[in-house]
Protein backbone atom coordinates (compact mmCIF):
# COMPACT_ATOMS: atom_id res chain seq x y z
CA UNK A 1 0.00 0.00 0.00
CA UNK A 2 1.21 3.33 -0.82
CA UNK A 3 1.27 5.90 1.31
CA UNK A 4 0.40 9.33 -0.26
CA UNK A 5 -2.45 10.22 2.36
CA UNK A 6 0.32 10.28 4.84
CA UNK A 7 2.50 12.68 2.69
CA UNK A 8 -0.92 15.01 2.00
CA UNK A 9 -1.17 15.38 5.76
CA UNK A 10 2.40 15.39 6.61
CA UNK A 11 2.70 18.45 3.70
CA UNK A 12 -0.11 20.04 5.49
CA UNK A 13 1.44 19.53 9.37
CA UNK A 14 3.29 22.85 8.52
CA UNK A 15 1.67 26.41 9.38
CA UNK A 16 3.29 27.88 6.48
CA UNK A 17 2.49 25.28 4.09
CA UNK A 18 -1.11 25.49 5.03
CA UNK A 19 -1.06 29.26 4.86
CA UNK A 20 -0.02 28.61 1.26
CA UNK A 21 -2.69 26.29 0.25
CA UNK A 22 -5.19 29.03 1.88
CA UNK A 23 -3.66 31.92 -0.38
CA UNK A 24 -3.47 29.07 -3.66
CA UNK A 25 -7.55 28.27 -2.95
CA UNK A 26 -8.24 31.91 -3.88
CA UNK A 27 -6.11 31.71 -6.80
CA UNK A 28 -2.73 30.86 -8.78
CA UNK A 29 0.34 32.58 -8.08
CA UNK A 30 3.93 32.40 -8.82
CA UNK A 31 6.55 31.74 -6.16
CA UNK A 32 7.37 35.01 -6.04
CA UNK A 33 3.98 36.24 -5.27
CA UNK A 34 4.18 33.25 -2.74
CA UNK A 35 7.07 34.28 -1.07
CA UNK A 36 6.04 38.07 -0.45
CA UNK A 37 4.45 37.45 3.00
CA UNK A 38 7.48 35.41 4.30
CA UNK A 39 10.57 36.52 6.10
CA UNK A 40 12.13 33.66 4.57
CA UNK A 41 14.05 33.22 0.82
CA UNK A 42 12.72 32.36 -2.09
CA UNK A 43 14.76 29.18 -1.68
CA UNK A 44 12.77 27.97 1.63
CA UNK A 45 9.39 28.57 -0.26
CA UNK A 46 10.47 26.29 -3.36
CA UNK A 47 11.32 23.94 -0.68
CA UNK A 48 7.58 24.34 0.92
CA UNK A 49 5.96 23.93 -2.51
CA UNK A 50 8.30 21.27 -3.32
CA UNK A 51 6.75 19.18 -0.67
CA UNK A 52 3.06 19.99 -1.02
CA UNK A 53 3.79 19.48 -5.27
CA UNK A 54 4.78 15.51 -3.93
CA UNK A 55 1.69 15.46 -1.76
CA UNK A 56 0.23 16.36 -5.03
CA UNK A 57 -1.54 19.20 -3.30
CA UNK A 58 -0.28 22.14 -5.56
CA UNK A 59 0.98 21.27 -9.56
CA UNK A 60 2.56 24.04 -11.48
CA UNK A 61 2.04 24.92 -15.13
CA UNK A 62 5.47 23.37 -17.41
CA UNK A 63 4.72 26.15 -20.58
CA UNK A 64 3.66 29.59 -19.20
CA UNK A 65 7.30 31.38 -18.20
CA UNK A 66 6.41 32.36 -14.58
CA UNK A 67 4.77 28.94 -14.14
CA UNK A 68 2.00 29.53 -11.84
CA UNK A 69 1.13 27.35 -8.83
CA UNK A 70 -2.07 25.69 -8.88
CA UNK A 71 -3.75 24.07 -6.10
CA UNK A 72 -5.46 20.64 -6.91
CA UNK A 73 -8.29 20.85 -5.05
CA UNK A 74 -9.52 17.30 -5.92
CA UNK A 75 -7.06 16.25 -3.32
CA UNK A 76 -9.25 18.34 -0.58
CA UNK A 77 -12.20 16.88 -1.38
CA UNK A 78 -10.54 13.13 -0.99
CA UNK A 79 -9.12 14.21 2.70
CA UNK A 80 -13.14 15.74 3.16
CA UNK A 81 -14.21 12.19 2.43
CA UNK A 82 -12.04 10.70 4.87
CA UNK A 83 -13.50 12.94 7.70
CA UNK A 84 -16.61 12.46 6.58
CA UNK A 85 -16.18 9.04 7.24
CA UNK A 86 -14.98 9.82 10.71
CA UNK A 87 -18.12 12.02 11.64
CA UNK A 88 -20.49 8.83 10.04
CA UNK A 89 -18.76 6.80 13.12
CA UNK A 90 -19.08 8.94 15.38
CA UNK A 91 -23.05 9.76 14.48
CA UNK A 92 -23.75 5.79 14.38
CA UNK A 93 -22.76 5.74 17.97
CA UNK A 94 -24.58 8.93 18.57
CA UNK A 95 -27.68 7.06 17.16
CA UNK A 96 -27.30 4.48 19.56
CA UNK A 97 -27.15 7.18 22.55
CA UNK A 98 -30.35 8.55 21.25
CA UNK A 99 -32.14 5.11 21.60
CA UNK A 100 -30.99 5.02 25.17
CA UNK A 101 -31.79 8.43 26.35
CA UNK A 102 -35.24 7.88 24.90
CA UNK A 103 -35.34 4.37 26.90
CA UNK A 104 -34.11 6.79 30.07
CA UNK A 105 -37.44 8.58 29.57
CA UNK A 106 -40.23 6.23 28.75
CA UNK A 107 -38.65 3.17 30.06
CA UNK A 108 -36.55 0.43 28.11
CA UNK A 109 -38.26 -0.64 24.78
CA UNK A 110 -36.19 -2.60 22.49
CA UNK A 111 -32.79 -3.29 23.86
CA UNK A 112 -30.97 -4.81 20.98
CA UNK A 113 -28.69 -2.08 19.41
CA UNK A 114 -29.04 -3.63 15.75
CA UNK A 115 -32.66 -2.85 15.56
CA UNK A 116 -32.98 0.47 16.81
CA UNK A 117 -32.14 2.52 13.48
CA UNK A 118 -31.66 2.20 9.78
CA UNK A 119 -28.95 -0.34 8.59
CA UNK A 120 -26.61 1.08 6.02
CA UNK A 121 -25.50 -2.39 4.78
CA UNK A 122 -23.15 -2.22 2.41
CA UNK A 123 -24.35 -0.60 -0.71
CA UNK A 124 -27.43 -0.22 -1.12
CA UNK A 125 -28.85 -2.54 -4.40
CA UNK B 1 -27.55 33.04 26.33
CA UNK B 2 -28.95 33.86 23.23
CA UNK B 3 -31.25 31.66 21.16
CA UNK B 4 -29.94 28.70 19.48
CA UNK B 5 -29.85 28.99 15.74
CA UNK B 6 -28.21 26.32 14.28
CA UNK B 7 -29.81 22.57 15.39
CA UNK B 8 -27.30 19.39 15.43
CA UNK B 9 -29.38 16.65 14.89
CA UNK B 10 -26.47 14.99 13.08
CA UNK B 11 -23.17 14.86 14.51
CA UNK B 12 -21.00 17.58 12.85
CA UNK B 13 -17.12 16.99 13.27
CA UNK B 14 -14.44 19.86 12.67
CA UNK B 15 -10.39 19.10 12.39
CA UNK B 16 -9.27 22.66 13.42
CA UNK B 17 -6.47 23.91 10.91
CA UNK B 18 -4.42 25.57 13.89
CA UNK B 19 -4.27 23.20 16.59
CA UNK B 20 -4.46 19.27 16.25
CA UNK B 21 -7.84 19.24 17.90
CA UNK B 22 -11.34 17.34 16.36
CA UNK B 23 -14.26 18.97 17.54
CA UNK B 24 -17.78 16.85 17.55
CA UNK B 25 -21.15 19.17 17.68
CA UNK B 26 -24.13 16.86 18.27
CA UNK B 27 -27.84 17.93 19.86
CA UNK B 28 -30.11 14.89 21.95
CA UNK B 29 -33.49 14.87 22.89
CA UNK B 30 -32.78 14.56 26.98
CA UNK B 31 -31.46 16.44 29.73
CA UNK B 32 -27.66 17.39 30.39
CA UNK B 33 -27.82 14.82 33.84
CA UNK B 34 -28.88 12.11 31.61
CA UNK B 35 -26.33 12.47 29.12
CA UNK B 36 -23.93 13.02 32.07
CA UNK B 37 -25.60 9.48 33.39
CA UNK B 38 -24.96 8.05 29.51
CA UNK B 39 -21.27 9.02 29.59
CA UNK B 40 -20.26 7.86 33.37
CA UNK B 41 -22.33 5.13 33.81
CA UNK B 42 -20.53 1.86 32.64
CA UNK B 43 -23.68 -0.30 32.12
CA UNK B 44 -25.08 2.84 29.86
CA UNK B 45 -21.86 3.58 28.52
CA UNK B 46 -21.03 0.59 26.70
CA UNK B 47 -24.43 0.13 25.36
CA UNK B 48 -23.59 2.90 22.55
CA UNK B 49 -19.70 3.31 22.69
CA UNK B 50 -17.83 1.97 19.78
CA UNK B 51 -18.48 0.90 15.85
CA UNK B 52 -21.42 -0.88 15.46
CA UNK B 53 -19.98 -4.30 14.32
CA UNK B 54 -17.70 -4.18 17.80
CA UNK B 55 -18.88 -5.41 21.32
CA UNK B 56 -16.97 -3.41 24.71
CA UNK B 57 -16.65 -4.56 27.95
CA UNK B 58 -15.57 -2.28 30.91
CA UNK B 59 -12.16 -3.31 32.79
CA UNK B 60 -12.00 -0.52 35.41
CA UNK B 61 -14.20 2.13 35.60
CA UNK B 62 -13.67 4.66 38.45
CA UNK B 63 -15.94 7.67 37.85
CA UNK B 64 -14.07 10.48 40.30
CA UNK B 65 -11.48 13.26 39.64
CA UNK B 66 -8.33 11.20 39.42
CA UNK B 67 -10.40 8.26 38.76
CA UNK B 68 -9.30 5.97 36.06
CA UNK B 69 -11.08 3.69 33.23
CA UNK B 70 -10.23 1.08 30.72
CA UNK B 71 -12.61 -1.13 28.53
CA UNK B 72 -11.52 -3.48 25.77
CA UNK B 73 -13.65 -3.95 22.47
CA UNK B 74 -14.12 -7.05 20.86
CA UNK B 75 -13.83 -7.17 16.87
CA UNK B 76 -13.65 -11.10 15.34
CA UNK B 77 -11.00 -12.51 17.78
CA UNK B 78 -8.89 -9.42 18.03
CA UNK B 79 -8.85 -7.08 20.97
CA UNK B 80 -8.33 -3.51 21.70
CA UNK B 81 -7.84 -1.70 24.55
CA UNK B 82 -8.72 1.63 25.70
CA UNK B 83 -8.10 3.58 28.93
CA UNK B 84 -7.78 6.54 30.32
CA UNK B 85 -7.83 9.04 33.26
CA UNK B 86 -10.77 10.98 34.35
CA UNK B 87 -9.33 14.24 35.27
CA UNK B 88 -12.51 16.14 36.11
CA UNK B 89 -15.85 14.77 36.47
CA UNK B 90 -18.41 17.83 37.00
CA UNK B 91 -22.35 18.05 36.52
CA UNK B 92 -22.11 18.98 32.94
CA UNK B 93 -18.63 18.42 32.47
CA UNK B 94 -16.32 15.97 32.18
CA UNK B 95 -12.16 16.23 31.26
CA UNK B 96 -10.12 13.19 30.47
CA UNK B 97 -7.63 11.09 28.91
CA UNK B 98 -7.82 8.76 26.00
CA UNK B 99 -5.23 6.47 24.78
CA UNK B 100 -5.44 3.45 22.23
CA UNK B 101 -3.52 0.78 24.33
CA UNK B 102 -1.69 -0.60 20.92
CA UNK B 103 -0.14 3.24 20.85
CA UNK B 104 0.12 4.27 24.31
CA UNK B 105 2.15 7.19 23.85
CA UNK B 106 -0.46 9.09 22.13
CA UNK B 107 -2.23 10.65 24.49
CA UNK B 108 -5.80 12.88 23.60
CA UNK B 109 -7.07 14.77 26.45
CA UNK B 110 -11.01 14.93 26.33
CA UNK B 111 -13.45 17.61 26.91
CA UNK B 112 -17.30 16.85 27.02
CA UNK B 113 -19.62 19.12 28.43
CA UNK B 114 -23.53 19.33 27.56
CA UNK B 115 -24.98 22.47 27.40
CA UNK B 116 -29.05 22.74 28.27
CA UNK B 117 -30.43 24.48 25.11
CA UNK B 118 -33.78 24.54 27.35
CA UNK B 119 -36.23 23.27 25.11
CA UNK B 120 -35.89 19.20 26.28
CA UNK B 121 -32.57 19.19 24.03
CA UNK B 122 -29.34 19.41 25.14
CA UNK B 123 -26.34 19.80 22.76
CA UNK B 124 -22.92 17.85 23.33
CA UNK B 125 -19.88 19.39 22.43
CA UNK B 126 -16.50 16.99 22.01
CA UNK B 127 -13.23 17.83 22.10
CA UNK B 128 -10.54 16.30 21.58
CA UNK B 129 -6.72 17.41 21.45
CA UNK B 130 -4.11 15.09 19.78
CA UNK B 131 -0.30 15.56 20.28
CA UNK B 132 0.25 16.26 17.03
CA UNK B 133 -1.45 16.75 13.82
CA UNK B 134 -0.02 13.23 12.50
CA UNK B 135 -1.71 11.74 15.43
CA UNK B 136 -5.10 13.25 15.34
CA UNK B 137 -5.49 12.74 10.74
CA UNK B 138 -4.41 8.90 12.08
CA UNK B 139 -7.76 9.32 14.46
CA UNK B 140 -9.86 10.72 11.73
CA UNK B 141 -8.83 8.15 9.37
CA UNK B 142 -8.62 5.28 12.29
CA UNK B 143 -12.83 5.02 11.36
CA UNK B 144 -12.43 3.86 8.28
CA UNK B 145 -10.90 0.50 8.23
CA UNK B 146 -13.38 -0.18 5.54
CA UNK B 147 -12.88 2.54 3.78
CA UNK B 148 -9.06 2.94 3.72
CA UNK B 149 -8.11 0.83 0.44
CA UNK B 150 -10.98 3.11 -1.27
CA UNK B 151 -8.85 6.09 0.01
CA UNK B 152 -6.05 5.44 -1.29
CA UNK B 153 -7.02 3.96 -4.55
CA UNK B 154 -8.66 6.93 -5.18
CA UNK B 155 -5.74 9.18 -4.13
CA UNK B 156 -3.51 7.24 -6.11
CA UNK B 157 -5.46 7.24 -9.62
CA UNK B 158 -5.50 11.31 -8.69
CA UNK B 159 -1.91 11.65 -8.50
CA UNK B 160 -1.49 9.25 -11.81
CA UNK B 161 -3.75 11.73 -13.62
CA UNK B 162 -1.92 14.88 -12.44
CA UNK B 163 1.25 13.37 -14.01
CA UNK B 164 3.54 14.63 -11.14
Amino acid sequence: MTDELSKVFAALADPTRRDMVARLAVSDATVGQLAEPYEVSLQAVSKHLKVLEDAGLVTRTREAQTRPVHLEAEVFDLMTKWIERYRRQAEERYQRLDVLLAEMNDGPAVRRREDDKPRRKGKAS
Amino acid sequence: MSAVQTRYPEAAIEADKDVPIIRITRDFRGTPAQLMKAHTDPELFIRWVGPNAITSRIIDWDVRDGGSWRYVSEHDVQEFGFRGCFHTVSDDKVVQTFTFEGMPDQVALETLWFEDLGDGTTRLHAQSLCDSFEARDGWLASGMEVGVNEGYDALEKLLASGGF
